[in-house]
């Protein structure tokens, strides 16, 4: 899907974030240029304290960094303003986490129509749902639903509304390979239909080989970054 | 944990309050009537010889008796334009009072060779600034007089000064005053006898016995029936002000108790869900389930102990200003409040036991676990599709809406725990504020609808039925009703009560028989008309016939109908028609007084005639007597609705504080999400309070019925033979209760929801629940 001549959909300039916990100064970002491409399917690989959910909280809007700059689509970000960060996140950005986050009071459509309610292009619920395969689990609510279906609910929240970027923090990193592997199928299906620009964090090498490019992480830098020549669908992958 | 502390320290403050209040006025009391000897039956008569007096002292069973002249007086009080009612009563010329000791407060008591010397009591001394060395004119029996204040005295006949017929206490125009025996006597050609007598009792004496043979003894000399201490008038008002305290002691403090165990088993069950894995862990190393108990009810102990201790600091000062206000109206000239230990100890236990039994529940959850499943996380709440779900309405709502309904519906005991908490404190509101109302209520119909008489006059004798006409000739009257009054005990089977006849003239308008719904009455030719409240006592139906034993003139007795039972606030009144009235008593065409309607312009030139016309014996106003009873309610009902206001707001403000708190503690997660997913804080807000703010809508329909009964149970509580409160509750009275109340609940909501504001949306999503 994606090419080196497509948009740059975002793009981070010299992010650094620091923390202080307590006496102490955590550097979790240390100037980190970053550009995503449209469409593209990024994987950031690194041990964790690297910083790569700090760069990915920040480019998604729910951070904000000490220094540098997040522009989407040509556009800085306006970092300092909870409102616009507030929207942003609302029309542009999906996410997925590893806890899936959903609502246990409500079900599986119930819970992807509580993102499309506020979206401004949704598509329909079940269409969702039906693109991460589960169609007839509707009206389960979570704790009726296996963790690979709960977090394929949560894919399907985040897609619901067409986001420009499809943001995931270890979305498998609570499952077993055998159900991690739907969950990427899920996330790749949306990639490839959709065009979605979509990050991807992992501590787990393998699941690498799915991405156009991966980033290596250390010690709050882009240490390296690969280009994969070939992009391995899920069930090739065994971890 | 603060908002229980202060729930709890509010019902623990109320029960001290009412409990340290009726033990200081009930000890107070005592002790005034010990040390002042205050009798323990009272008897009237017209004119009865020295002599008799002996034969009384000597009735088996009585400690003392002593004989004295009580008369009634107009005054002119300098710089004041309406007459004053007063009551003169004599004191031994030699030796100390017997009985009614009076207290001197200031100045000195009357020396005997001095007939204009007066002690007057306390309170009209106050109101009109007297001192000992003013003097002001009298009129006694028709002979003006000048009459010189020589001290100031309480007495305990008189803790509760109403003037007769007076409902209320008006130290303005009723004074009480007390002269040598020898002066009284010769200005009221009562010389070598009295008309008044009052007695104390041997401990093993039978009240009933002696009053009978008291009544026999002075029968023939006038007498109108003795009675009891229990039916002394003010000694009536101080006991049941103190019996309403004790209903008060009772269910108000109930309310706060109730909802303070319902806090704290809310707020416990939710430390205990947080706390889990350390109630694993402690098993795991070997804690027993009494320790671990133990550890949450110390807890909870510390947290009822500072709401008790709260409770008791502001208790004992309620306690204090509480007895100081009755001190305004119930006058002694000491004040015991010195609250022994057993109120307090009885609102601390109270309190604490319900704190604990809130929280019972929740450490028994805890303790229940076994190690292994405490150190996991909780299950998540399994949510199922009810029927509702499905229906069209369901379809509709937005997703925010659902999550909200959704835990409404999953934990129901708890929402409606909760509504009802919130419902018990619009109930209290409402209790309080209904107050308003059915006095407005009582003097709408009593004093404006009923009467419409400026003025009433009683006169001393029984007066001829044509001085209506010199009345009206006077300047000023537009018109003159007479009344006749005579004292009887009304009998039914076994059932006596003592009560006056007043007897009303046909076509009545200025003071007609006055039925609170059916409005005028016109008094049937014969029979009697009787309130309900009597009716009830004597156990009659109209149509039944009772025995009437007048207790006047030549004391004769008769058979009535009971023509006509009706309803009224005050009082338990009989009434009978005027002619037929003095037919049975045989007196002839005569009055006992006069309501008068007055001109407003010739008000004052009335007045100042008023004050020298002989033969009055009293004049109500019936302004004065509105006016009189807004001051008193104004001065106790409305301090105490300011106060319930107040604790009824910390019953609301304590449910919703906590409610949101713990929604917030519970739902922190979801709420973080939402935000991730791009919902605004006011929308995220939504889902917090909407919950809350679906539960006090929920409370106001809930709280209006619960409302209105205890507002029944109130006004029910109080009621007496004297006067009845109306359940009376305006519209706006429900509104006003839900105002106050949707007003607290919304100023908690608007302080929790600032935390949503930093909420940590990174640390939330990291973690697993």
């Amino acid at each position: 899907m994606e090419n080196e001549t497509s948009a740059i959909a975002l793009e981070a300039r010299d992010l650094t974030k620091i923390y202080r916990m307590g006496t102490v100064e955590v550097r979790a970002l240390r100037g980190v240029d970053v550009e995503l491409r449209e469409g593209e399917l990024v994987v950031l690989l690194g041990p964790s304290g690297s910083g790569k959910s700090t760069l990915l909280n920040i480019l998604g809007g729910l951070d904000t960094p000490s220094s540098g700059t997040v522009i989407f689509r040509g556009r800085e970000l306006a970092l300092d303003s909870e409102r616009a960060l507030n929207l942003y996140r609302r029309n542009h950005v999906g996410f997925v986490f590893q806890f899936y986050n959903l609502i246990p009071s409500l079900t599986a459509r119930e819970n992807v129509s509580l993102v499309t309610e506020i979206a401004r292009d949704p598509m329909p619920p079940p269409e969702a749902l039906a693109m991460v395969g589960l169609a007839e689990r509707m009206d389960h609510f979570p704790a009726q639903l296996s963790g690979g279906e709960q977090q394929r609910v949560a894919i399907a929240r985040a897609i619901a509304k067409r986001p420009d970027l499809l943001l995931c923090d270890e979305p498998t990193g609570a499952l077993d390979s055998k159900t991690g592997i739907l969950v990427l199928d899920a996330i790749l299906r949306i990639n490839r239909e959709l065009g979605t620009t979509t990050a991807l964090i992992t501590h787990n090498a393998v699941i690498a080989e799915i991405a156009n490019r991966v980033l290596y992480f250390a010690d709050g830098r882009i240490v390296e970054t690969r280009r994969n020549a070939v992009q391995r669908a899920p069930a090739e992958l065994a971890w | 944990m603060l908002a229980i502390a202060l729930v709890i320290a509010s019902g623990a403050a109320l029960l001290i309050m009412a409990l340290t209040t009726i033990e200081s006025l009930e000890e107070t009391t005592s002790a005034y009537y010990e040390r002042t000897r205050f009798a323990d039956i009272f008897a009237r008569a017209k004119r009865a010889p020295d002599s008799l007096g002996r034969d009384i002292a000597e009735i088996p069973g009585v400690r003392l008796a002593e004989t004295r002249i009580v008369e009634g007086a107009i005054l002119d009080m300098p710089g004041f334009a309406e007459p004053v009612v007063a009551q003169l009563i004599s004191l031994p010329e030699r030796g100390p009072q017997l009985l009614n000791a009076l207290v001197i407060r200031s100045g000195r008591l009357v020396e005997p060779s001095r007939p204009n010397e007066v002690v007057v009591s306390e309170p009209f001394a106050d109101a009109h600034r007297l001192r000992p060395g003013d003097s002001f004119d009298a009129v006694l029996r028709g002979s003006k007089r000048r009459l010189l204040v020589v001290g100031t005295a309480l007495s305990p006949e008189f803790v509760y000064a109403i003037a007769p017929g007076g409902l209320m206490p008006d130290d303005e125009r009723f004074g009480v005053m007390w002269m040598g025996r020898d002066a009284l006597a010769a200005a009221f050609d009562l010389e070598s006898s009295f008309n008044s007598v009052t007695l104390s009792l041997l401990p093993d004496a039978d009240p009933k016995e002696v009053i009978q043979r008291i009544d026999a003894l002075l029968g023939p000399f006038g007498g109108v029936g003795a009675y009891a201490r229990a039916d002394q008038t003010s000694n009536w008002f101080l006991e049941s002000e103190i019996a309403q305290q004790k209903n008060m002691s009772r269910i108000l403090p109930t309310i706060f108790l109730a909802v303070a165990a319902f806090l704290t088993n809310m707020v416990m069950a939710r430390l205990i869900e947080t706390e889990r894995r350390e109630i694993g862990l402690m098993k795991a190393f070997g804690y027993g389930n009494l320790a671990i108990g133990w550890h949450y009810a110390k807890m909870v102990l510390a947290i009822g102990t500072i709401g008790v201790l709260i409770g008791s600091v502001l208790g004992a000062w309620l306690g204090h200003w509480n007895t100081e206000l009755y001190t305004q109206f119930y006058r002694f000239p000491f004040l015991l409040y010195r609250p022994g230990p057993a109120g307090f100890v009885i609102a601390g236990s109270v309190s604490l036991a319900a704190a604990l039994a809130g929280s019972l529940a929740a450490v028994r959850r805890a303790v229940r676990l076994p190690p292994a499943e405490a150190m996991l996380p909780p299950s998540p709440p399994i949510y199922r599709r009810t029927w509702a779900s499905r229906t069209a309405l369901a379809g509709a709502l937005d997703e925010p809406s659902r999550m909200i309904l959704r835990r409404i519906v999953r934990w129901p005991m708890r929402a409606f725990l909760a509504s009802l908490g919130l419902a018990m404190s619009i109930s209290v509101l409402i209790m309080a504020l209904q107050w308003v109302d059915a006095i407005d209520s009582l003097v709408e119909t009593v004093f404006e609808r009923g009467q419409h008489q400026d003025a009433t006059v009683a006169f001393n004798d029984l007066q001829p039925l044509d001085t209506v006409g010199s009345f009206e000739n006077l300047p000023g009257v537009l018109a003159a009703e007479p009344y006749r009054y005579v004292s009887a005990h009304i009998s039914h089977g076994h059932h006596v009560q003592r009560q006056g006849i007043i007897g009303v003239p046909h076509g009545a308008i200025l003071s007609p028989v006055f039925d609170n719904e059916r409005g005028r009455i016109e008094v049937p030719p014969d029979g009697l008309v009787l309130s309900r409240k009597l009716a009830e006592l004597l156990e009659v139906a109209t149509g039944d016939t009772v025995t009437v034993e007048v207790l006047e003139g030549r004391q004769p007795q008769a058979e009535l109908p009971v023509a006509q039972i009706f309803d009224t606030y005050i009082g338990k009144p009989a009434y009978m028609d005027m002619d037929a009235l003095n037919r049975m008593a045989g007196d002839g065409r005569v009055v006992s007084g006069l309501h008068v309607s007055v001109d407003a312009p010739s008000r004052t030139a009335l007045l100042t005639k008023l004050k020298d016309i002989p033969n009055i014996a009293s004049i109500l106003f019936r302004q004065a007597a509105i006016d009189t009873f807004y001051k008193t309610m104004g001065e106790t009902i409305f301090i105490f609705i300011g106060f319930f206001v107040a604790f009824s707001m910390t019953l609301s403000v304590g449910v919703t504080y906590n409610s949101i708190r713990i929604a917030l503690s519970e739902r922190a997660r979801e709420l973080a999400t939402l935000r991730v997913l791009g919902f605004s804080r006011w929308e995220i807000s939504y889902i917090l309070l909407g919950e809350v703010g679906i539960l006090t809508w929920i409370s106001i329909p809930i709280g209006a019925v619960l409302g209105f009964s205890l507002a029944w149970y109130m006004t029910s509580a109080f009621e007496t033979e004297l006067y009845r409160v109306p359940l009376v509750l305006r519209h706006a009275t429900y509104g006003k209760a839900a105002l106050i109340a949707l007003a607290a609940a919304l100023t908690c909501a608007a302080i929790v929801r600032r935390r949503l504001d930093r909420l940590d949306l990174i640390a939330v999503l990291k973690t697993r629940e």
